[in-house]
């Protein structure tokens, strides 16, 4: 069985170290916040302006004016602080950000991210995901590892036009976890194996060049 | 002290619109949008607008109503997905759009406001935003250059305010505000609560008052939520 939107969030979580500050993106990246382990304390940066982001509010505690950057309600923790959106992307391009999780189109074995456009489709905009990709610290995927008509997203080269140019660190897919060599030649290595997946699966859905951790992990 | 204190949106304008115009809005989603500014540019009909904003607003609130009444001749923003309105004029080719990362954008209106013409950033490099712009290696990594943005009035939403223009935003419909305020000829503000002069703490105001030329109470205020989400009690 390959892994849920849930448990790809779960594994995401466990790339969270304690101290971190993170910005989640909308999809199975804002899944993560609902995983983070026990022992680590973790800060959520919002780009439209907020830093220590909360939990959705309950019906009675709503407030207009506090959203995330996918619009939603959501609620101050203690320690929050409001900032414009020139300082908030003072912290995401000045590299102040460990950790960035958002979704993709296509990546390539490169790093190359392709997430927010297709061509002679309405263009809705990038919104800050070009800043993220070039400015925090840590860049990690979540996506579906083939698109609706079973076509790889784990490319030799983006069809798509970039997001960023040798950005990604990680890709987690339903099929497992992926390191890319985004500084060099190295391509994508599987380093972990989702539970009932096998390596042949992964080949074969897999265009980018693939090298096979030894002593893979199968979770 | 010249009298900044404007009775609403309507006379707060008076002298100011004209054709052609460049927009400079605050807001991101419908949060910190200058609802009652936008009504009244409707309302007087100035058209072949150009809006720098970080979204078009939705259908039937911000400015999507200018939208609606095709006076806007041209977008500058980073992300127009929620309205329907926007995506029809675009695939007509009635509306000129042109795309910038958020942080970009931000940063363009921060140094046009600012007095810098033009910056350098990682942002965007090797991709469709870089296109056609000039590039430059510092420190062994490459940047484009962008240019700063200054408009013709700046459309501000703030939650208190005093007589002189000092301004203090309200949670996250800080936004773009604070930079949009510095970047036009003539900034107009409307605030949910006009105070006197002295009210604030001098240690807590955003916008210092010499960003302001004229400034209003828009009260009372119906804030609108695009996406209302809650969890279970």
């Amino acid at each position: 069985m390959a892994w849920t939107r849930d448990q790809m969030a779960a594994r995401a979580a466990k790339e969270l170290k304690d101290g971190y500050y993170v910005n989640l993106g909308i999809g199975i990246p804002t899944l993560v916040s609902n995983y983070v382990p026990d022992n680590v304390d973790i800060t959520l940066q919002s780009e439209n302006g907020m830093l220590g982001v909360g939990p959705f509010p309950y019906d009675n505690e709503v407030d207009a004016d506090i959203i995330n950057a996918g619009k939603q309600t959501v609620t101050e923790v203690k320690g929050t602080s409001y900032f414009s959106s020139a300082d908030s992307f003072a912290m995401v391009r000045g590299g102040h950000i460990d950790l960035s999780i958002l979704g993709a189109m296509e990546v390539a074995e490169n790093g190359d991210l392709a997430n927010w456009m297709i061509p002679g489709k309405m263009v809705k905009g990038m919104g800050g995901a070009m800043d993220l990709v070039a400015g925090v610290k840590r860049v990690i995927v979540t996506m579906e590892h083939v698109s609706k008509d079973g076509a790889s997203k784990l490319l030799k080269e983006c069809s798509l036009p970039l997001t960023g140019r040798r950005v990604v660190d990680m890709v987690i897919s339903e099929l497992g976890v992926f390191a890319v060599d985004k500084k060099g030649p190295g391509g994508v290595t599987l380093i972990e194996l989702a539970d009932g997946v096998t390596v042949d699966e992964v080949k074969a859905k897999t265009q980018a060049r693939l090298t096979i951790t030894v002593g893979l992990k199968v979770s | 002290m010249a009298n900044k204190v404007y009775k609403d949106a309507k006379a707060a304008f008076d002298g100011v619109l004209s054709d052609g115009m460049m927009l400079m809005c605050g807001g991101f989603g419908l949060v910190g949008i200058p609802d009652k500014l936008i009504e009244a540019v409707r309302d007087a009909g100035t058209k072949n607008l150009t809006c720098v904003s970080n979204n078009a607003g939705i259908d039937g609130a911000g400015l999507g109503l200018l939208l609606e009444t095709g006076q806007i001749k041209k977008m500058i923003s980073s992300y127009v997905g929620e309205n329907k309105t926007f995506a029809k004029l675009y695939l007509e080719g009635k509306l000129e759009l042109e795309f910038n990362p958020q942080g970009t954008l931000a940063e363009r209106v921060r140094a046009g406001g600012a007095g810098i013409p033009a910056f350098y950033t990682k942002t965007g490099v090797g991709t469709l935003v870089a296109e056609g712009k000039e590039t430059k290696i510092f420190d062994g990594e490459e940047y484009v250059m962008e240019r700063g943005l200054f408009g013709d009035v700046a459309l501000i939403k703030a939650w208190k305010g005093d007589a002189s223009g000092n301004l203090v935003y309200r949670k996250a419909a800080r936004n773009f505000n604070p930079m949009m305020a510095t970047a036009a000829h003539m900034c107009i503000v409307e605030v949910e609560e006009l105070v006197p002069v002295g009210a604030l703490d001098p240690d807590h105001i955003h916008t210092p008052s010499i960003f302001v030329n004229r400034i209003f109470c828009g009260a009372p205020y119906d804030k609108k939520i695009e996406q209302r989400t809650v969890r279970k009690a």
